[in-house]
């Protein structure tokens, strides 16, 4: 499974802020996923929790903000709510979408101490 | 969940040499003000820097502001504050795929990153596909599998430059993985680079090697309906083989029906239908990897010369200077 390398990168990002902010100590992290994203979202709890032991962001709390799918579609020269990669147009059930957000795996914000 | 499972967690070998572990922050890469992220050495990947900054190694940079401490600040309670990021989770693997991508255009080297299910019929395609362009395009490959250099093996039968990656219990390759496997590699100037990526129709969707495109392999063999229940990774194609053909009318399946089916997650998706064993289909694909080849190579040309005709001008400009004046 994949999600343990993005928890590592996740990590990553996370002492490295820390550090430069001169924090001991990470509270929380707030993540953006987005909901076409390529990572299952308890997957990589699971994962951020095992790589965060024993360094600063052992134990932060993760907060996970689900953005949306949106497409632009061709012929309703629109753009449209998107549920899942395979999804028709939920207005003119057409295939010709283009994805537009929902596929970003950001780290937001993170609390520090 | 296997609770051993150290994925990419410096298990990673290539021809059997553990890959070091990727940089951490400060050692091989850092962030600047602007929240860009750059491996240290990068020089040319700070476009709009300010030319006076002193660039020395490791150094810091501090990030936006933080935001003011969170709730009341009582006494013997520590506070803490919101730092704001805003960064993809896959900043790091993408400074990778940065480097092996300029390496890439610097070469005019047309790199493709090969996915699939396992037995989908990557490695027979390779060796068929090196032996169709012989004599005509210099092919290098790197081998992703969890164990076992046999493939690579069979690659290097052909007579063909290969270096196995073994990700151990990793299921995916990465770009720090693939940019140590290029130092062996050393794919040529104007040559085609294929990356064979881990069997695996998941994972390696999400990850970026440097590639000029992914391309998905679905044999026949397999069900026509995967596009849409491994949806990821055909998104992220820009080219689709049909593999095995030969074996069609043995087999249930709607080649139709299935590129509906890519076509619905990749809108646009090209296809193309081969057989690496009756040779079916190959001048159409071999056709499509020349033209890829002579792209790259003109790109690389063309960087060529708005190089040379910048030096031109810097050098007129120094020329037109006052001998000891500083260069402006």
């Amino acid at each position: 499974m994949h999600e343990m390398s993005l928890a590592e990168g996740m990590l990553a990002i996370v002492e490295d802020t820390a550090r430069k902010n001169g924090a001991t100590r990470v509270a929380s992290v707030c993540l953006e996923l987005g909901a076409l994203a390529h990572v299952e979202t308890e997957a990589l709890r699971f994962c951020f929790d095992a790589v965060a032991r024993g360094g600063p962001a052992a134990g932060a709390r993760l907060d996970v903000v689900t953005t949306p799918g949106l497409a632009w579609c061709m012929p309703c020269g629109d753009r449209v709510p998107l549920a899942r990669l395979g999804d028709a147009c939920p207005v003119c059930g057409s295939y010709q979408l283009t994805v537009v957000a929902g596929e970003e795996m950001r780290v937001k914000e993170i609390e520090i101490a | 969940m296997c609770t051993t499972c150290g994925c990419g967690h410096g298990e990673a070998k290539v021809e059997g040499v553990p890959v070091p572990a990727a940089d951490a922050p400060g050692a091989g890469w850092h962030r600047h003000d602007d929240g860009s992220l750059h491996a240290d050495h990068d020089h040319d990947a700070h476009h709009g820097h300010d030319p006076a900054h002193e660039h020395k190694h490791k150094h810091e940079h501090g990030l936006g502001a933080a935001a003011g401490p969170r709730g009341a600040h009582a006494p013997g309670i520590s506070a803490t504050r919101a730092v704001q990021i805003e960064e993809d989770i896959l900043a790091q693997n993408n400074v990778y795929a940065a480097r092996n991508r300029r390496l890439f255009a610097d070469r005019g080297v047309f790199a493709l990153n090969l996915v699939s299910s396992p037995g989908s019929g990557k490695t027979t395609l390779l060796v068929k596909s090196i032996e169709a362009l012989r004599g005509r395009v210099a092919v290098a490959v790197i081998e992703g599998d969890q164990q076992t250099s046999l493939d690579a093996d069979r690659i290097r039968g052909t007579g063909a430059p290969a270096v196995q990656i073994n990700t151990g219990k990793g299921c995916h390759l990465d770009a720090h993985m693939v940019g140590h496997a290029l130092e062996q590699v050393q794919p040529a100037d104007g040559s085609l680079l294929l990356i064979e990526n881990v069997g695996n129709l998941v994972c390696p969707a999400a990850f970026d090697l440097g590639e000029a495109h992914k391309v998905v392999i679905l044999s026949v063999t397999e069900g026509e309906d995967k596009p849409l229940k491994y949806p990821d990774m055909f998104h992220a194609a820009d080219l689709l083989l049909v593999n095995k053909v030969d074996l069609l009318p043995y087999v249930t399946f709607d080649v139709g029906r299935a590129i509906e089916y890519a076509r619905r997650v990749r809108p646009g998706l090209e296809v193309m239908l081969v057989s690496a064993t009756s040779g079916e289909g190959f001048p159409a694909w071999t056709a499509w990897l020349e033209a890829g080849v002579r792209a790259a190579r003109a790109a690389r040309d063309h960087d060529i010369g708005a190089l040379r005709e910048r030096v031109l001008q810097l050098e007129a400009r120094i020329a037109a200077q006052p001998a000891g004046a500083p260069v402006r």
